[in-house]
Parts: structure tokens; sequence; C-alpha cells
């Protein structure tokens, strides 16, 4: 096998996993504070048809991505005041919010399927990306992969290193602590969900702007629930986030790689391979359950009310 | 000290306080001077949470004034009255266990003071030495025991200048030993001036530490005293009032033939925190009660899971009752054999916390005629919780009231209510009297005494040493998993049980070890 071709298959991995890593890393955030948002997929959709919508009609690429967090931030504020402020189950709120995203999505857009525009361009980075091997490979993407890789080191930084990040982990782990010290739990998940919601529309913009620029109906395609599965199963830790994120996209093109050497095996069986890689990886990363409880946030998905 | 400084740091002034149904405190008025270590008494629900969450700024007061050092203050919000100097232990932590301790105190600090958390670290280390608090700034809070979490609470309430200090029943989870040491750091504490508001159900604990004591009954100030110069009782009776019993003393038994026999009982801990046990050899006899003291965290809960059946064994013959082997039985079949189980967490464990008591009842009790051919009789269920209701006296809005609607204390009696009348020739309670006021803990103690005296073997796990002593008549502690040697009550003293809480098994005494190799 030629270092050419490994080059491409990685490039392309690295392509397939973003939308994925993004709209995880959301749900990380959002998911440390103690809240459990199941609407990712359904923002993930309104993102991406918001984004599509105005870029078309703007011309302009980034007031598409800017639309797509948008609508992703509105999605997951519906979420927040009907699970945060008036308490309601959280799991069947972000059930609600995914079935509605899914079907104000299709309905929205039903006039933009099957238009085509320019999506973003590979912008490489000068310098960088002459390096031999890991320039093509890292450094000569478009600008929402590199928004990705910020967005990683920045959610790293911020959970390792930052008060704001320390006042998230403890709100997560006991909210009744949080509140006896002084800590205000309800505008830090506010913020963590709306955070959420931003990434999750990102990442719908990301598939409807940059990987395939077009709007179909459902086309994020499960990648809301996987990004939920790999939050768990990365036991809460954006490096497994992200090294889920990016085995996903390696499992998800495997089968042009298989396809294209002539093998001859049930494209169906192959489509539900990166699902099913994915989790079974991160289950077995995740079987050291010592190790995950410090990390698990330990009031996810409790409803949180304050006495008096 | 009056004399010297007439002006109290904090006074309360006509402090009242109303809940749908419930005046919580009526009218309440306080001082408090630099240097005094002042106790708050009463029972459980005369308000005195109520009243130092309204110093602390968790709750507002609806009537009266709060003067800090002679000027009105309203205190919003926590974060206020720790910018006044106010600090507060509470009685559950308010930690993180996932964080650092340095992170834990860095939370509850302005932000401009926690940035450096390395700088943070050595101020730690400093308060934590100059008051003798043993802490590693490093360590995780979920590694740390009870105590040690304890100084955690204190040492974040002491880095900042404190000027008043409260601590809600701090002595509950210590060793005789370890409240000791925080007596000590406490007069420290109060002789560089800093007022201490110090709430406890242990009278003796008031009586060696505090300078003055106001108590409460139902909301409103039923007397002051001064603790040093009254006794145990004639303090215990200003909280309940004339009517109520206080601690008798009741007489210890031989008991009969061995009922539960534990032998070389070594069990991992599914908790990846949790405790191993190892080789316990236990028995317990008919007709008498068997205290394990012990600091939370030691093993207890392990031990209890593996006597009740919610943790198996490894081998049928570790333990056993005269029925037969029972380590690999399921705990509805060691029911079946008599067995019955109070366990620690009353809402939850204990009882539903959404169902009604009569539910709640049948839970356990299912087998006593109460179900049949797999149909519930609901009119032989209702006069059970009916009964126990009555027998133990278990204040409630009825038998439909659900089990989280009951106080700690009255949901207590209806849990051993309903497990004492189901006859049980073996009784496991798990610190039977936590956080339950002197009444109901009389009548709660009664029932186990009068069920010793019916020939039930009763072991209880307890962290409440005092309560050990008064009932039981074998007492031993738990340690790191292991158990101490078993002796009579009258045989050992609180000192010598303290040393086995902390792990500090004399090696002269009669183990039990040494004759359950037969």
């Amino acid at each position: 096998m030629d270092m050419d071709f490994v080059i491409n298959v990685l490039y392309a991995m690295i392509r397939t996993g973003t939308p994925l890593l993004i709209v995880a890393l959301g749900e990380l955030i959002c998911e440390r504070s103690g809240v459990l948002n199941l609407g990712q997929e359904g923002m993930m959709l309104v993102g991406a048809v918001c984004g599509f919508m105005v870029a078309l009609t703007t011309g302009s690429l980034v007031l598409g991505v800017l639309a797509a967090m948008l609508a992703g931030c509105l999605m997951s504020l519906l979420f927040a005041v009907v699970a945060l402020g008036l308490s309601a189950t959280q799991v069947a709120t972000g059930l609600a919010l995914t079935i509605l995203g899914a079907g104000l999505s299709a309905f929205v857009g039903e006039s933009f399927v099957g238009q085509t525009l320019q999506g973003f361009k590979a912008l490489p980075v000068p310098f960088l990306s002459d390096i031999p091997l890991l320039g093509p490979l890292l450094f000569n993407h478009d600008v929402l992969v590199y928004l990705s890789f910020g967005l990683f080191a920045g959610v790293i930084w911020f959970l390792r290193s930052t008060r704001a990040g320390l006042i998230l982990k403890a709100i997560g782990e006991t909210p009744e602590s949080a509140t006896a010290v002084g800590l205000p739990v309800m505008r830090v998940r506010y913020l963590a969900v709306l955070f959420g919601g931003a990434m999750a529309g990102l990442a719908g913009g990301y598939l409807s702007l940059a990987y395939t620029p077009l709007w179909a109906e459902g086309m994020t395609a499960g990648r809301g629930w996987i990004a939920l599965a790999l939050v768990v199963f990365a036991s809460w830790r954006a490096e497994r986030v992200m090294f889920g994120a990016y085995l996903f996209g390696l499992a998800s093109i495997l089968h042009l790689i298989v396809q294209g050497m002539g093998v001859s095996i049930s494209s169906n069986l192959l489509a539900m391979l990166p699902y099913v890689v994915t989790i079974l990886v991160l289950v077995l990363l995740s079987s050291n359950s010592a190790r995950v409880r410090l990390y698990a946030p330990m009031s996810l998905g409790k409803p949180f009310h304050r006495t008096q | 000290m009056t004399t010297a400084q007439p002006q109290p740091r904090l006074s309360l002034r006509n402090i009242s306080k109303r809940f749908p149904g419930v005046l919580a405190n009526d009218r309440v008025c306080l001082n408090l001077y630099p240097g005094e270590i002042h106790a708050m008494l009463g029972e459980n629900g005369a308000g005195k949470s109520t009243l130092m969450k309204m110093i602390y700024g968790v709750m507002k007061p609806d009537e009266g004034e709060i003067l800090w050092q002679g000027l009105p203050v309203d205190i919003a919000e926590p974060a206020q009255a720790r910018a006044l100097g106010i600090g507060m232990v509470f009685q559950h932590f308010a930690l993180f266990e996932t964080l650092s301790v340095t992170e834990n105190i860095a939370l509850s600090l302005p932000a401009r003071e926690a940035r450096d958390l390395k700088a943070l670290g050595r101020r730690i280390r400093e308060v934590s030495e100059r008051y003798g608090m043993a802490l590693e700034p490093d360590r995780l809070v979920h590694s740390l025991s009870i105590g040690a979490r304890q100084r955690v609470e204190i040492v974040r309430c002491l880095i900042q200048d404190i000027k008043l200090l409260i601590l809600d029943e701090p002595t509950s989870v210590l060793t005789p030993q370890e409240v000791e040491g925080l007596f000590q750091t406490l007069k420290q504490l109060a002789a560089e001036g800093c007022c201490i508001l110090f709430i406890s159900h242990k009278l003796n604990e008031v009586r060696a530490l505090c300078h003055n004591a106001t108590i409460l009954r139902g909301g409103r100030v039923t007397g002051e005293c001064k603790p040093a110069e009254e006794s145990a009782q004639s303090i215990a009776r200003m909280m309940v009032g004339e009517d109520t019993p206080i601690s008798t003393t009741y007489e210890k038994r031989q008991g009969g033939d061995d009922f539960l026999v534990v032998r070389n009982l070594s069990l991992d801990s599914p908790d990846p925190f949790g405790t191993r046990l190892k080789n316990i050899n236990l028995r317990v006899r008919k007709g008498e009660i068997v205290g394990i003291a012990g600091v939370a965290g030691n093993g207890q809960d392990e031990l209890l899971a593996a006597l009740s059946g919610e943790r198996l064994a490894e081998e049928a013959g570790q333990i056993s009752m005269p029925a037969g082997r029972i380590a690999l039985l399921p705990p509805l079949q060691r029911r079946n054999q008599g067995l019955a189980f109070v366990p620690e967490e009353r809402l939850g464990r204990g009882a539903v916390p959404d169902m009604s008591l009569e539910e709640n009842g049948l839970l356990t009790a299912f087998g006593a005629g109460l179900v049949k051919n797999g149909f519930v009789n609901w009119g032989k269920t209702r006069a059970f919780a009916r009964s126990i209701v009555d027998d133990f006296r278990v204040k409630c809005a009825g038998i439909g009231a659900t089990a989280q609607s009951l106080s700690g204390g009255n949901l207590q009696k209806f849990i051993i209510g309903r497990e004492i009348r189901q006859n049980p020739s073996l009784l496991l309670a798990a610190h039977p009297t936590w956080g339950v006021d002197i009444g109901a803990a009389v009548a709660i103690h009664k029932a186990l005494i009068e069920l010793r005296d019916a020939g039930t073997a009763i072991l209880i796990v307890s962290e409440d040493i005092d309560e050990l002593f008064q009932i039981s008549d074998r007492i031993c502690a738990i340690c790191h998993g292991e158990l101490s040697p078993l002796k009579a009550v009258r045989d050992t003293s609180i000192d010598e049980v303290g040393q086995w809480m902390a792990g500090h098994f004399d090696d002269g005494a009669e183990r039990e070890n040494a004759h359950a190799q037969d």
C-alpha cells in the first residue's frame, strides 16, 4: 500500500469524523454540567437546514455557519427552558426535541432539496501544509475542520485549567453542594446546554455546507445518536471523544475502500460497520469502572430543584 | 467577656420563618460574642437548621433583623455570608468527590484568590498545620475518610478570614479520638476570637465544649443555659419538654445459643471505592444485641450487604443460621428463614419514597398473609400499616401518606416497626436512630430491647458509640474491613472501642477468630 493512499484514507477519515467530533464535544460540555440532552440529532438537522438555506439565499458561507449555530442554540434554548426551567424529564424532552428537529427541518427545507451550492473549499495553511505526510493530512482542510481542532484544544484547556471548567465539573457532580458553596447552578447549566446546541448546529452546518454541500431530509444519518453514545463510552473525556469520532470516520469510509478493492461484501453490512466498530471499541475502553466514575458527571440527567 | 466587649458580633432579633403549615422559627433572639462557643440545641424539626440557613444566607427570614457587629445586614446568599466572615460546615458535606482538596476549596473562594492553585495548596497546608488538622491538598476527596472530609470543610472556612463558624452536628461522623482533636481546634479558634455556633444532639459533648447554649423547641427559644453547670439529663429535659421519656438504661443479657454464625468471610467490594471484607468472624446469639461500632466507610455497608443477601459471598458456609448455610442465598430466601433488615438509607432502600406507607408495608411483609394467590389483600395490608403507625407512634398524615413525606425519625419508626411486626429471628439494623430525635430514639431502643427479650438475635451497626453502649450486650468495631475482638459491653470501655475503631486491635484480647476455628 503506498503512502499516498494511506494519507488519502486518513484525510477522508478526519473529514468524515469532524461533524461527529464537533457535536460530541458540545454534548460533552453539556453532560459535564449534569444535563443529558438527547436532542442532538434534531438540533443537527435544524442547524444543517438553516445553514444551507441562509448560505444559498445570501451567498455567504460564513452567514450560513452562523445561522446553523444560531438555529442549534435556539433549539437547545427550547430544551433548556423545558428541562431546566420547568424541571421536566431531560430524557423525554431531549427525545421530543429530536422528533421536532427532524420534522421541522424536513418541512422548512422541502423546497431546497436537490439544490447545491459551492461549499467550503480546502484551505492549505501556508508552510505547514508543505510538511511531508503531516502537511497534506492535517493542514489541507477546509476552515471548519481547523475550527474543530481549535474546539478540541479549547475544550481540553477549559476542563483542565480554567476555574469556569472546574465550576462546570463541580456542578455536574453535586449540584446540591454547588448551591451550598454559592455556585450558580442554573446559569451554568443553561450556558452549557446552549453551547451544546451551538455545536450541534455547527456540526449540522458542516454536513450541509462542507461535507456534502446540499440539503437532504435526515442527512445527519444518526450521527447525533452516535455522538451521544460516544460521549458516554469515551467516559466524558475529550481525547477519547476525538479518538472515537475519527474511528467512526475511518469505519465510514472503509466500505468505499473495500469496494474499491473489489471485495464483495453486502453494502448493508458495511454501512453498519462504523456504528458497530465505534461502539465496540469504546465499550472496551470504558470497561474500567473506577476510572469512569472519576469522570462521569454524577448528577447526569437528574433535574435539580433548589430547595426553598 | 460580655463586659469587655459589650457589642455582640451577631445578634438575631425576633427572627421568624414560616413554611406552608409550619412556623419553623418564632421570634428567635440570639446574641453571640467574640470568642464564644455557643450550642444550639433542639430536637429534629425544632428549627435549628432553618435558623442556621438564615444566618448563612441560604434562606431569608420572613420577619426580624440580623445584626452583624451592630449593623443590620441582609444576607441574601452564602457568598455574602462568607464575605462577612461567616463559614458553615454542613452535616451532609458540601464537597465534590471527584475533585481534589485544593479544587474543592478553590470553588468556595472568590475567583481572584483561587486563581493560583499551587499557592492555594500551600495556604491550605499552612492553615491545616496551624490548627493541627492533617490534610493533603492534592488528594481527591473520594479517597478521604469521613473525618478528613470534615477537616476539608473546616479548613475551607478557616482559610478565609473567619469570624463566625457554624457547625451542624460535626461529631456524629467521628471517632471519639477525632472528636477530641476537633474540640482542640475549636477551642484554639475561639481563643483567637472566632465565634462558634455548635449544633449537636450529644449533650456530653456540648457540656465539654460550649460556653453557652440556646435551646429551641417547636421553633421557639425555650431556654438558655451554661451547659457546664447543667447535667445532660436536665438539658435533655429542656429540649423535649416535660412529657417525653428520655434515655434510660437497659439490663444487659447473656443471650442463648448462637443464631447467626459468620466464618472467615472475605469479600471484595463491587464498588471501586468500597472496602474489602477481611476474614470476618462473628457470632450473634439468640436474645442478645451485638453492636458494631466504626467510622463510616470501613466496611459496614459491605458487611450488611453480605449478611442481608444483597451481595452473595463465595462459599455457602461463610454465613449460617440454624436452618442452614445461607451465604449463597438471595435476600428473599434469607427473609423466609427469619432474617429482617433495616438498611441505613431510609428513602430508596428501606422504603420507596413515592409509595404510600401501606404499600411500603407490603414490600417486605407480603409473606405475612397480605398476599393470597398473587393478589394483594388490601384490607389486611391497610390494617398492618395502621397497626404499625399506631403502635410505634409514627407521625404521618395517614397510612396513605408517601414515605418521603415523613420526617426521617418517623419513617425510621415505621420501617423498624414493619420489620419487628414480622417476628424475625434475626434483625440486622444499620444506624437505627441516625438523625432521629430523642423521643423517637427512645421508642426505637425500647422496641429493640423488647424484641431481644423475646429471643431475637439482633445485630446493630452504628456510628453512635454512646447508643451502642446503651443498648448492646456485646460490642466490637470494624476498621478497614476487619472486625475487632467482640467483648461484653460491661468488660470494655468507650476508650477501648475508640481504639478499635481506629484499627488498633489489642492482640491480648480474646478474638472471635480464636474460637471460630472449630
